[in-house]
C-alpha cells in the first residue's frame, strides 16, 4: 500500500463494531421475540375490546330501567301503565319514564307468549320504559317502593343480570393486561438470557476491552445496542402480524367489531405503534441489566476458573 | 526526575520505593485450588526502568504479568500500581489504571473482527478519543512497525510476526506509563527482534516504564537490561545490571 492508498484507506475509515455484528442476529431469537411481541399485541388488543365492551355496556345500562306492569282489579292495563310511569316519573333520579303503547308492548312480548296467546281478552302486561339520571341513577329498590305505595303491581328490571356481563368482560380486559405484561416479562427474560450467552461467548474480546481500559457500562452498551436493535425489528414484525389480525378481526365484524362482545376498532390498531420501541426499550434495559451482571460476576472470579476474566 | 534504567529493589522498605510505578511486597498468587503459582514475591519499579523478566518455560512469567495488568488477583501481599493499593482499589477505578498500561499478550488477542488499524486504534477509542483526532497517529505507527500496507488487512491473515507487531502497536499507541510485553519477539525473526527492541527502548527513553517477559537470552544479553528472574513462582536477585 503506497501512501496514497493509506490516505485513501484512511478518507474512506469508519471505526468498526467492538462487538462483531452478527451477535444479536440469531434467526431463533428474533423469531421468539416476534411471536412474543405478536401474543403481546394481540392482548393488548384484546384489553382494550374487553374494555370497551364493559364501559359501553355500563353506559347503556346505568342510564335505563324497564318496568312490567300488571293490571290489578278493575283497572285496564293502560290505565295501570299510564299511572305507574306517572309515579315513576316523580321519584328522584328518573329523568323520564313513558309507558310502551299495547302494540309495542306485544310486539315486544311475543316471541315469549306466543301469537296465539296473544288474544283481545288476555290482560296484556304493560312495560314502562325509564331514563335514569345520569349522575344519580334511581335504584332499583326505590323504584319498587314508589310503585308499591302507590298500589301497583309491577316488576322492576335494573339490568343487574347483564352486570355479571360486565363484570366479565371487566375480568377479560383486566386478564389480557396481565397477559401484555407476563409476554413482556418473558421477553425480557430471553433477552436476557440471550444477551448474556453472547457476552459469555465473546468473553474473549471483553478480556481484551477490559485489559484497554473499558468500563463495564461501556461494554453492557455494546450489547445494548445490538438487542435493542434486534427487539425493535422483531417488535415491528409482532405488531405488523398482530395488526393484520386485528384489522382482519375488525372488516369481518362490520360496523360493531368482530362481535358486539369483543368491538375492536380500527383506533385501537394505533396502539400498537409504541411496540416496537417498547421491545426496544425492554431489550435494552433487559441486556444492560443481564450483561452488568455477568461482567461483575466475571471479576469476582478472575484467576478461579482456568479461563482468564479479566 | 532522574532516568535509571534497570533501578530496581527487591526488597519493599528500599529507600525509593515510594515513588515507584509498581511494587509487589510478599505477593503469591494460584488458580483456583491448584498450589500457589507465584510464590512470596517482592520486587519494586522505578519509573522509567526497562526490565526483562526471565525464566523457563511455566515459572509464572505470564502469571506475574496477569496480576501487573489486573487480570488475576493476588491471594497473599500486597500489590501498589502507581501507588496505589490493588487490594483496596474499588472495581470501578480498574479501567484508568488499565489505560496507563499497554500489554502485549503472548497470544496476542487481536480482535479477529476488526482490521489491523481498528485493532491498533482500540485502546484510544475505548479512552474516548474522537477518531479524527488519532487517525494519523495511528496510520504512523503501523507504518513504523512495517503493517503501512496492511492497515485494512484482518487479522486472520496476518502472518505471525504481523500479527506480533500489530499487538505491540496496540499496547504502544495509547502511550501507556507501563508497557508490560510477554514474549514480544517469539514470533520474528533476528532483525524484527532488534528493530522491536530499538521501538521499546525508544519508548522507555521517553519515559515509559518497560517490563518484558522473554526466553531470548540473545536479546537480553544484547539489551543490557536487567533481568528480573523467576524460578518454579519464586523471583531470584536480578544478575545483570
Ligand atoms: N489460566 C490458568 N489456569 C490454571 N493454571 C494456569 C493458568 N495459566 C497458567 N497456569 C499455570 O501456572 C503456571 C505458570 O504459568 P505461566 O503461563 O505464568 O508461565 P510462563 O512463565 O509464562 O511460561 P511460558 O514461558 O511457557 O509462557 C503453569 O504451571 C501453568 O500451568
Ligand atoms: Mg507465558
Amino acid at each position: 500500500m503506497s501512501a496514497e492508498a493509506a490516505q485513501a484507506f484512511l478518507a474512506r475509515w469508519r471505526p468498526g463494531p467492538l462487538m462483531p455484528r452478527g451477535d444479536a442476529r440469531d434467526a431463533g431469537l428474533v423469531f421468539v421475540i416476534a411471536v412474543l411481541c405478536f401474543f403481546a399485541c394481540l392482548a393488548a388488543l384484546a384489553a382494550l375490546a374487553a374494555d370497551r365492551a364493559a364501559g359501553g355496556w355500563t353506559a347503556q345500562l346505568q342510564g335505563s330501567a324497564t318496568v312490567l306492569v300488571r293490571p290489578q282489579g278493575g283497572e285496564s292495563a293502560d290505565a295501570a301503565a299510564a299511572r305507574a310511569a306517572e309515579t315513576l316519573s316523580g321519584v328522584r333520579g328518573v329523568s323520564e319514564a313513558s309507558a310502551l303503547e299495547k302494540d309495542k308492548a306485544l310486539a315486544l312480548l311475543q316471541p315469549w307468549l306466543g301469537k296465539a296467546a296473544l288474544t283481545d281478552d288476555l290482560p296484556v302486561p304493560r312495560l314502562v320504559t325509564l331514563d335514569l339520571d345520569k349522575d344519580a341513577p334511581a335504584s332499583a329498590a326505590e323504584l319498587q317502593e314508589a310503585l308499591k305505595a302507590d298500589n301497583i303491581d309491577a316488576v322492576v328490571d335494573d339490568h343487574s343480570l347483564w352486570i355479571k356481563d360486565i363484570v366479565r368482560a371487566g375480568l377479560w380486559a383486566r386478564a389480557a393486561a396481565i397477559g401484555v405484561f407476563a409476554l413482556t416479562a418473558a421477553a425480557a427474560a430471553v433477552i436476557a438470557y440471550a444477551a448474556r450467552s453472547a457476552l459469555a461467548a465473546r468473553h474473549e474480546i471483553v478480556e481484551v476491552l477490559h485489559v484497554s481500559g473499558a468500563k463495564d457500562p461501556f461494554i453492557a452498551g455494546l450489547l445494548l445496542r445490538r438487542f435493542a436493535g434486534m427487539a425493535f425489528g422483531a417488535g415491528v414484525l409482532g405488531a405488523a402480524a398482530a395488526a393484520a389480525v386485528g384489522a382482519g378481526a375488525r372488516a369481518l365484524g362490520g360496523g360493531e367489531g368482530l362481535t358486539p362482545a369483543l368491538p375492536v376498532a380500527w383506533i385501537d390498531l394505533a396502539a400498537l405503534l409504541p411496540c416496537p420501541l417498547l421491545a426496544a426499550l425492554v431489550a435494552a434495559l433487559a441486556a444492560r441489566f443481564a450483561a452488568l451482571g455477568l461482567l461483575t460476576s466475571m471479576a469476582s472470579k478472575a484467576n478461579s476458573f482456568s479461563k482468564d476474566w479479566a | 526526575m532522574s532516568r535509571n534504567p534497570g533501578q530496581t529493589s527487591q526488597s519493599p522498605d528500599a529507600a525509593h520505593e515510594a515513588e515507584a510505578v509498581l511494587s509487589f511486597a510478599g505477593v503469591s498468587m494460584r488458580y483456583g485450588r491448584a498450589p500457589e503459582t507465584l510464590r512470596d514475591i517482592s520486587f519494586s519499579l522505578a519509573p522509567g526502568s526497562f526490565h526483562f523478566l526471565t525464566g523457563p518455560s511455566g515459572a509464572g512469567k505470564s502469571s506475574l504479568l496477569k496480576l501487573i495488568y489486573l487480570a488475576a488477583r493476588p491471594s497473599r501481599g500486597l500489590i501498589s500500581l502507581f501507588g496505589q493499593d490493588l487490594a483496596v482499589l474499588p472495581r470501578q477505578q480498574l479501567p484508568h489504571l488499565r489505560r496507563r498500561i499497554g500489554v502485549v499478550f503472548q497470544e496476542f488477542r487481536l480482535l479477529d473482527h476488526l482490521s489491523a488499524f481498528d485493532n491498533a486504534a482500540l485502546p484510544l477509542r475505548i479512552a474516548g478519543k474522537p477518531a479524527k483526532t488519532y487517525k494519523d497517529d495511528v496510520a504512523e505507527l503501523l507504518a513504523w512497525v512495517g503493517l503501512g500496507s496492511r492497515l485494512h488487512a484482518m487479522p486472520a491473515t496476518l502472518s505471525g510476526g504481523e500479527k506480533q507487531r500489530l499487538a505491540i502497536a496496540r499496547a504502544v499507541v495509547g502511550r501507556p506509563d507501563i508497557l508490560l510485553a510477554d514474549e514480544p519477539t517469539g514470533n520474528v525473526d533476528q532483525e524484527m527482534a532488534l528493530r522491536i527492541l530499538r521501538l521499546f527502548l525508544e519508548l522507555n527513553r521517553q519515559g515509559t516504564t518497560v517490563l518484558i517477559a522473554s526466553h531470548d537470552h540473545d536479546l537480553v544479553a544484547r539489551s543490557g537490561m536487567p533481568e528480573l528472574r523467576l524460578e518454579q513462582g519464586r523471583m531470584f536477585a536480578p544478575e545483570a545490571a
